[in-house]
């Protein structure tokens, strides 16, 4: 009996239940639909336009009360299920592996579980880690074997009750509707939890780091010498990556949306449907090519031109840097990268105004260009401030063109011909490579995602409470 | 006025002539094309001054088209073509020597659905007075909106609240906004095109009473769907059909002792 038990233990341990168990689900699924319209049709007395919902929804209330919970269990099964066998193997082993820490606890029963997993699993010799193997197998299958009566308990229990609940008068649509709206919901708190996780656990990184270096130092600090772990003021890291968005902008501002406005209000369809897919065909080129155009060819005409300046007679030798990477070449080659974000987006924010704003312009003698910007531009703004703004988080985030052209230096200099580092850089340059995850210098590399996410997330919410002032007035 | 209009064409020289000094615009032999598609087939036709000149017709007649060649709104969609001349004050608006952004300041319009811009009651006003330098300094264009704004018979209910969106009137009110916005330009020409078609009964009461007094100052054609709204406040009447002028004359004769058949057909609501 208890060899059986446990040969069923061990059976359950090694069968692949989670298709077993979509496989019944799905049958029960359909197998309740049936009943529960089935059943309607009965309560009706085959009359089913007395019936407060068609007998449908009643089939669909009968599926959704059957499955649903039995989903719910076994999902929460997956997510919290191993976790538990493992606390209870760990529990269960000889107090010297229990004493050896966290981390090299975890990654024994990591290799058990490993070796569980394997079929023709040969004894290993030592004794010690052949039990445990044969445990993880046994707690499995029985922890598998709980969540499998429990959900079918469930389903069971919800198909019992749901067919309780039909009646001529049992409103089924409604309840069917209410079900299908939770679902919704639920898909929506997934993407807002996945946020959340992400940044809980860059908030998590990012305290162990504060817990080394301290705030203040790591925001108002002005040096920055992370590789070899000495400061960590990131003020430089912020300068230049706000100079070089900043010179990003520059470019892409004036050139996107004075494209946009020429494309939508002057160029003709042909013109428009010729140049259009050309200018969004910027924003297919990957990144690591802008990276290479950077240093390649505009690095070195920014160099030349700096020095151009620098032999000018009553400039100062050596007032400009003029660094083979420069903050300049990397900006003026993102603010290239960028330009379709602006000019596409504005260009259908510009044509969405609608033409009768136009000729009510024109009626009154407006010229073309007055009403462009006096009419058009103005019912276009928020939809052109968006498109600006994602053009800066852009910039702000891009790191590929920056890595190549902009340099590794940590300073803080006006001159867009000196080599500058920014917060994506720093943080590739730190996580790449060999490395451990508990140094200050990988750990920094978090605090530096933190903080560059409260930036942006500060940057957001300004913008959108400036265009929402902006839409109550214009709109 | 000239009762006999069997056959305009012959007749209308005679008109121009009777009343000359009272026609304003003069339209002579007009055809406009949509790319291949003739949407006016040589159209004459001549609107007196100071007082209401509606278009009838039924959808798609070309009446909103006509009306459009009259500001040169035409222009501005790249397909359309327009010939034949159209004299205003005897001067060919399609002259070289015309700028058509000067000519629409001078012939308003108003559209079918209301069309404020997104900008404040104020701003809507003086955006033309100030783009054509109409009113020097603050205090000449404060009088300049509210003069348009009294002549619009919104300056009671807006008053309070000039800095307020445009947008933020109901529809009735945003409709008279836009003939404000036409009048502070100071126009000789007032052109509506259905101007009530997207208001309630009540406030289509109140722009024909608004249209009955601005009567007094300006030439008006309005284009409208309601043969009630034509006989209401129009003193002159132009049937159209097809992109074809049926008949024109006066109102009164048109409603009661229509000439073609066609014009029969459509005001009694036989087809339309």
């Amino acid at each position: 009996m208890d060899y059986q038990c446990g040969r069923m233990l061990e059976t359950f341990g090694h069968l692949p239940v989670a298709w077993l168990l979509f496989a019944v689900l799905a049958v029960a699924g359909f197998v309740s639909f049936f009943a529960g319209r089935t059943q309607a049709v009965t309560v009706g007395h085959g009359q089913t336009e007395r019936l407060n919902s068609q007998p449908n929804y009643h089939g669909y209330f009968v599926a959704m009360a059957t499955i649903g919970p039995a989903a719910v269990i076994l999902v929460l099964y997956a997510l919290f299920g191993d976790s538990i066998v493992r606390a209870q193997l760990a529990s269960e082993l000889p107090q010297r592996i229990r004493d050896l820490g966290s981390l090299e606890l975890g990654q024994y029963i990591d290799r058990i579980s490993e070796q569980a997993a394997r079929r023709d699993a040969a004894s290993t010799g030592n004794a010690l880690f052949d039990a445990a193997t044969s445990r993880y197998t046994d707690l499995l299958g029985l922890s598998r074997i709980i969540a499998v009566l429990a959900a079918l308990a469930a389903a069971g229990l919800g198909f019992f009750f749901a067919r309780r609940q039909l009646s001529v008068h049992f409103r089924a649509r409604s309840r069917v509707e209410d079900g299908i709206k939770f679902m919704l919901f639920l898909c929506a708190g997934i993407a807002v939890l996945t946020t959340i996780g992400i940044v809980a656990s860059l908030f998590f990184e990012a305290m162990r780091f504060f817990s080394r270096v301290s705030v203040f130092s790591f925001i108002f600090g002005t040096e920055w010498n992370a590789q070899t772990g000495a400061d960590f003021g990131a003020i430089p890291l912020f300068f230049g990556t706000f100079m070089i968005a900043f010179l990003a902008m520059l470019v892409a501002a004036p050139i996107g949306l004075l494209s946009a406005i020429y494309l939508s209000e002057y160029a003709s369809p042909r013109f428009r449907g010729v140049v259009k897919p050309i200018l969004e065909l910027l924003a297919g080129i990957p990144t690591v090519v802008y990276g290479f155009f950077a240093l390649q060819f505009v690095a070195p005409i920014v160099r030349a031109g700096a020095n151009w300046v620098n032999g000018l007679p009553f400039v100062p030798d050596g007032l400009l840097a003029a660094q083979p990477t420069s903050a300049l070449a990397a900006g003026i080659v993102m603010g290239i990268m960028i330009i379709p974000f602006v000019s596409s987006l504005s260009d259908d924010v510009i044509n969405a105004v609608p033409q009768t704003l136009r000729d009510g312009a024109y009626a009154i003698g407006a010229t073309k260009s007055e009403t462009v910007k006096q009419v058009v531009m103005p019912a276009a703004l928020p939809g052109v401030i968006a498109a600006l703004l994602l053009a800066v988080s852009r910039a702000i985030g891009e790191t590929m063109i920056v890595v190549m052209a902009a340099g590794q230096r940590a300073q803080i200099t006006p001159d867009p011909t000196a080599d500058l580092t920014t917060i994506t850089v720093q943080i590739v340059a730190l996580l790449t490579g060999d490395t451990e995850f508990d140094s200050a210098k990988t750990l920094s590399a978090f605090a530096l995602g933190f903080v560059l996410f409260i930036v942006t997330l500060i940057f957001n919410l300004i913008a959108l409470r400036v265009v929402q002032r902006y839409r109550e007035k214009y709109e | 006025m000239d009762g006999n209009v069997e056959d305009f064409t012959e007749t209308r020289p005679k008109q121009a002539h009777t009343m000359s000094e009272m026609i304003k615009v003069d339209c002579r032999n007009i055809d406009v094309f949509y790319g291949d598609k003739q949407a006016i087939y040589d159209i004459s036709l001549a609107i007196q001054d100071r007082a209401v000149t509606s278009f009838i017709g039924p959808s798609g007649c070309g009446k909103s088209t006509f009306l459009r060649c009259i500001n040169r709104m035409n222009d501005t969609i790249e397909t359309a073509k327009v010939s034949g001349q159209i004299y205003m004050d005897g001067a060919d608006i399609n002259d070289h020597s015309i700028d058509p952004v000067l000519l629409r300041s001078r012939v308003g319009m108003v559209f079918q659905k209301p069309n404020p811009f997104p900008k404040s009651i104020y701003d809507n006003i003086a955006y033309g007075p100030r783009i054509h330098g109409l009113a020097s300094g603050k205090q000449e264009l404060d009088e300049v909106v509210e003069s348009a704004l009294r002549k619009a018979g919104l300056w009671d209910e807006v008053k309070d609240r000039l800095q307020a969106p445009g947008t933020s009137l109901s529809g009735g009110q945003q409709q008279r906004l836009c003939i404000a916005r036409a009048i502070a330009v100071s126009p000789e020409v007032i052109l509506m095109d259905e101007p009530c078609s997207a208001l309630d009964p009540i406030a289509t009461a109140r722009i024909e009473e608004l249209i009955d007094e601005l009567r007094e100052r300006y030439c008006i054609v309005i284009v409208t769907h309601s043969m009630q709204q034509a006989a209401r406040v129009s003193q002159r009447t132009a049937f159209f059909h097809l992109g074809k002028l049926i008949e024109y004359g006066d109102t009164e004769q048109i409603f009661t002792n229509p000439v073609d058949s066609k014009t029969q057909d459509y005001i009694t609501g036989r087809y339309g």
